[in-house]
Parts: C-alpha cells; structure tokens; sequence
C-alpha cells in the first residue's frame, strides 16, 4: 500500500466522519433519521440516488465484464438505466405522495393492516441482507486486493464505518456521504475515459476498429453472445434489471428525502443524466481495460474482472490515479452500504417494531431509539454473514436482489396506486408470492448447484437452468396478487378514492411527510 | 399543497368529481401508454440479439448495429424523461385547478 494510497484513504474517512459529525447535530427527530427531515433539493437527491445506485458492482463489475465480454458487459448498463423510467413514470410520484419512511407505509396507506406491513418489511429485510452480503463480501475482497489488507478486517472496517454514519448521522450523513461519492466516482470515470479516448485519437471508430482485433474474441468481442448464450437467460436478466430498482427499498426510501412530487421528479431526472452518463463511460473503462490493460493481467488479479478499472487507472495515470480510484471504490462501497442500512433498520424499527408491536403508540424519541438500535442490528448482522461468506461466490447476489424486488415489490407497489379491485389479501400474496418464488427457484438454480465441486455453493445437478428467475418470478407474483385480491370478497373502494386522490394530486402531502 | 385549516379533506368528494376523472383517466392513459412502449422497445433488444442476427451486422467500421440500437436507448431513457416532466408540469397545474375547484365547492 502506498503513501498516496493511503491518504487518500484517510482522506475518505476523515471527510465522511466529519459529515457525519456535522449531521449528528442535525438527527434529533424519527423524520430526520429516516429521512433527512424531507428537505433535500433535487439536484442533492438526484445525486444521492446515484451514489446509493451506482454499487461496486456497477462501477467495478461493468466495467470489468465489458472488459472480459465486450457487448454482454453492456447489457447491465443498458437495463439499470432504462429502469430509471419505470421508477420515473410509474413509482416515484405516487410514493412521495403517500409514503412517510417505507415502502410498506405507502402500502399500508390503503391496507392499515398488520400482516399487510409485515410482509411488505419482510420483503424489504430479506433484500436488504442479500445486497448488503453481496457488497460487504466484494468490499472485503477488493479492499484486500487494493490496500493489502486481511479479509476480515476489510469488511470490518467497511462494517464500522456503515454503522457510525447511519447510527450517528442517520439520513442526512448517508445522504451526504452518497452526494460525494457520486461526485468523486463520476469525476474518476470522466479522467480515466478522457484517457483512454486520448490513446484512440479521440475517435470511436478507430476506438471499435482497434478493439476488433485488440481481444483474442477478435470481432465476436463487439457483438453480443459472449458471456450469455442462452436467450431465455438474457431476456429473464434484463428483465429483472429493469423492473427491479422500482422496488429497491434503498432507492425507494431516497424518494421521502424530498418534499413533494415535483422535487421527486426532479431527482430523478439529475439521476438519469448522471446514471446514464456514467453507463455510457463504463464502454471505455471497459474497452480500455481490454486493450490497456489485457485480459489475462485482469483475470490474474480477479477471476471476475472487478479489477479491471483501478488496473486501467494505474496503466493510464500511474500511482496517483490508482490511488484516487480505489479510494473512490471504497467510498462507493461505504455509500451504499450505509444506504442499506439505514433501509433495512427503517423497515425492522419503524415498521416492525414501531408500527406493528407498539402499534405506533411510541414517542418520538423512542422512535430515534429504536432506529438506532435497528441499524446496529441489521450492521452487526450483515457483518457476521459477510465473515462467513468470504469463500461463497456471491456475485449473483446482486441481480438475484433485483430480482426479489421486481417479484415481490413492485406487483404490489402498482396494484395499490392503480387497481381499484386490489384488497389486502392480495397485497400480502403479491409479496409472498414473488418473495417465495424467487426465493427457491435461486436455491434450486445453477448458482446454488453445480456438478463441478467449488463452482457453486453445493455439488449436484441444478433443477432449473434459469440463472436469474425473473421471467417466471414476476408474473407470478403479479399473478398471486391477482388470485389474492378476487378469492377474497373484501373491497376497500372508500380507501381507494383516498388512495388515487392522493396519489394523483399531492393533495395533504404535508400531513404525511410531517 | 396548502394545508386546509385543519378540516379533512373529502376524499370521496374529489374522486367523484368530473375533472378529477378524468384527469386520474389522462394521466393513466399517458403513463401506461409510455411504460408499454419504452419496455417493449427495451426488451426487444434480448430478443433481436438472442434469436436474430440482424444487430451483429456491422453498421460504420467496426461498430455493429447493436451499438446503435443500445445508444438508442440511452437517447430515449433521456428524451422520455424530459417529455415526462413536461406532461407533469401539465398535470399538476390541472390537479391544482380540481384543488381550488373543490375547495370553492367545500367553502359553500
């Protein structure tokens, strides 16, 4: 570990304690916890969706993939931005109007029913710790690759840090650290790109002529089919990228740090252009890498390729920009986890605890209590399972998240703002449905099971080839909330015209963001 | 949203009114009729790399249809984000107008 490294290193961590430092001051009420108080601008949280989005496994994974598979890479970036227009269109708006702190306040808006709100935390826990083990186990991964330290204390370092900013600084400090590690991972992605387009002349297509030749796929390195072979697999990936941050509780939760609709909206638009800008760069990391860096180098260092982009860093800009990226890579890593957190603590604290076991009879400062103590919880959980998940190839994870959102979250998400007939017997068997679903075709599926020992987590024959389960786990969990809702005779039209009015027009929007 | 003096707000009132119909009948229309066409158009990408081989042909030099097809959707992620803003601008001054309709109706 060099010097430069290492200060830059410090230089994260000091930077990020003194936010939350600064924001501590400022965390007084449950509202301020969960959700910096509503009083985030648009463009702040514009740019606090994008740090919370923009994982490792978009900044390292892409452009590592792009680097070992050319077009298939690319894939990801195309879905996770067209994604933004499903949260844009569908779920944004209508979420700010009727929610407070979860996604099972939005839902409970119409049902106020306990099992309604359990299922929707259920829901929400169980993504959160999938995500969270997938970063935490890839952060420990790469800190060691980076920094040269031991797994262990990697993802307790990374562990650590989480847990101040989100017990101390709870929304206003994760917000924050997201904001600034947005800023110095777009900044890193725009020099890095610069240099490589500088080493084509600046020009694309001497960029693709070369790259046509640059890789031992030769052509076949610019055209899909390298990484995915089987149609059903791709269409069933993308779908669940796509219809998948819809129901991301980490990113539906940045949408009550506003205030109304209007800065929701905005928000997202400042998300898009700096997602998708960001998408477009990931070609260059990508290709870079390939040429730059080559192949067999990244594989060397990563079987996976997550190293292909600081590799590319100190190929293009040597020491100093080597040291830059892997300190923006870890600020990656702390902006998303602390975002995680605090969504997984949200929805075990203020729906579980709060809402259904004191029945909202809690004060205000219990509430800070229990949120505090909700985000301890769920840190020192996720911890304990990245420690013991050092070994287990976890990368699926990721999609496999996306997935559990788009089955369980997003069905019963577009049912209660739009389907009048919908009732609470189908909210609770949209979510289960689509949780379980995606649940056990996963364990059954060739992630989990591989004839070849050390290929997946057990040895056997896998029962399913589908690799990511969306295109079954979707529909059935449109379909279970369908089935729910008619076999049952309960109806809630009064709620209902609450539910749309409300929806539709903002109106008493103060009354719930209060 | 101005707060209305503590009095609640009939609900039912608002969803029952003409001009509340049918701009809850508008906005639909418009937000599904996008969804349909953005996610179509999406996921006709698999489907045309999957089982076609009409995106590998190259389009200029090296650089195959795919791309085009890909950056297409980058530029419409883009336009269709902007085009949604404009109609919500819309939407809202017309959803303030029901506001203001209902509360001269409630203040009678």
């Amino acid at each position: 570990m060099s010097l430069t490294s290492i200060v830059m290193f410090l230089a994260i961590v000091v930077v990020t304690l003194y936010i939350t430092y600064w924001a501590s001051k400022r965390t007084t009420t449950a509202s301020d916890f969960y959700t910096a108080g509503g009083g985030l601008k648009g463009w702040q949280n514009g740019l606090a969706i994008s740090g919370d989005y923009l994982s490792a496994a978009s900044f390292l994974g892409i452009a590592g993939s792009v680097a070992l598979y050319g077009y298939d890479g690319f894939y990801f970036s195309i879905g996770y931005l067209v994604a933004y227009l499903v949260v844009l269109y569908i779920v944004a708006e209508p979420l700010r109007n009727l929610g407070k702190f979860t996604l099972a306040d939005m839902i409970t808006a119409r049902f106020e029913m306990a099992k309604v709100r359990g299922a929707a935390a259920l829901s929400t826990i169980v993504i959160v710790l999938f995500y969270m083990i997938a970063q935490l186990v890839g952060a420990g991964a790469l800190i060691q690759l980076l920094f040269g330290i031991p797994y262990w204390v990697s993802v307790l370092i990374v562990g650590v840090m989480m847990t101040i900013y989100v017990l101390f600084g709870g929304m206003t400090a994760t917000s924050w650290v997201q904001i600034i590690k947005a800023v110095l991972l777009m900044f890193g992605t725009v020099v890095i790109s610069f240099l490589v387009l500088l080493k084509f002349d600046f020009s694309i297509f001497r960029m693709f002529s070369e790259m046509a030749t640059a890789t031992d796929a030769g052509e076949a390195y610019l055209n899909p089919g390298l990484l995915y072979t089987n149609g059903i697999n791709t269409i069933s990936t993308l779908l669940a990228l796509v219809l998948g941050t819809a129901g991301l509780p980490h990113i539906l939760m940045r949408f009550f740090t506003v205030k109304d609709a209007q800065t929701a909206r905005s928000s997202v638009i400042w998300a898009t252009w700096i997602v998708g800008i960001f998408y477009v760069l990931t070609i260059f990391l990508g290709f870079g890498a390939a040429a730059f860096v080559g192949k067999d180098t990244i594989v060397a260092a990563n079987p996976a390729g997550n190293m292909a982009a600081p590799l590319l860093a100190e190929e293009l800009g040597g020491d100093i920009l080597f040291a830059f990226v892997s300190a923006v890579a870890f600020a990656t890593i702390l902006a998303v986890v602390a975002g995680l957190v605090l969504s997984g603590a949200s929805a075990l604290s203020h729906d579980i605890y709060g809402q259904i076991i004191k029945k909202g009879k809690i004060t205000e400062k219990q509430q800070v209590m229990a949120a505090r103590i909700g985000s301890l919880v769920i840190s020192v959980i996720s911890i304990l399972l990245a420690l013991g998940a050092q070994t287990l190839n976890v990368a699926f994870l990721v999609s496999l998240a996306f997935c559990i959102a788009a089955s369980a979250n997003l069905p019963v998400i577009i049912y209660t703002i739009y389907w009048k007939r919908f009732n609470s017997n189908g909210a609770v068997w949209a979510i289960i449905g689509g949780l379980i679903t995606a649940l056990v075709m996963v364990a059954v599926s060739p992630n989990v099971w591989n004839p070849e020992p050390g290929k997946a987590i057990f040895v056997g024959t896998p029962l399913v080839t589908l690799t990511n389960p969306a295109i079954i786990s979707v529909p059935v969990g449109f379909i279970c909330g369908w089935l729910g809702t008619i076999l049952s005779r309960e109806a809630d039209v009064v709620k209902y015209n609450e539910v749309e009015v409300r929806a539709q027009t903002g109106i008493s929007v103060n009354e719930v963001s209060h | 949203m101005e707060k209305k003096g503590g009095k609640p707000i009939d609900y039912e009132k608002i969803a029952k009114m003409e001009s509340f119909r049918q701009l809850s009948r508008k906005k639909n229309a418009f937000l599904w009729t996008m969804t349909v066409i953005f996610f179509v158009l999406y996921m006709l990408l698999p489907v045309l790399t999957s089982y076609t081989k009409i995106l590998h042909q190259k389009a200029i030099g090296e650089i195959t249809w795919v791309w085009f097809y890909s950056f297409g959707l980058f530029i419409m992620v883009w336009g269709l984000a902007h085009f949604y803003v404009g109609r919500a601008n819309k939407f809202d001054k017309e959803a303030k107008e029901i506001i203001e309709e209902y509360e001269r109706g409630a203040g009678q």
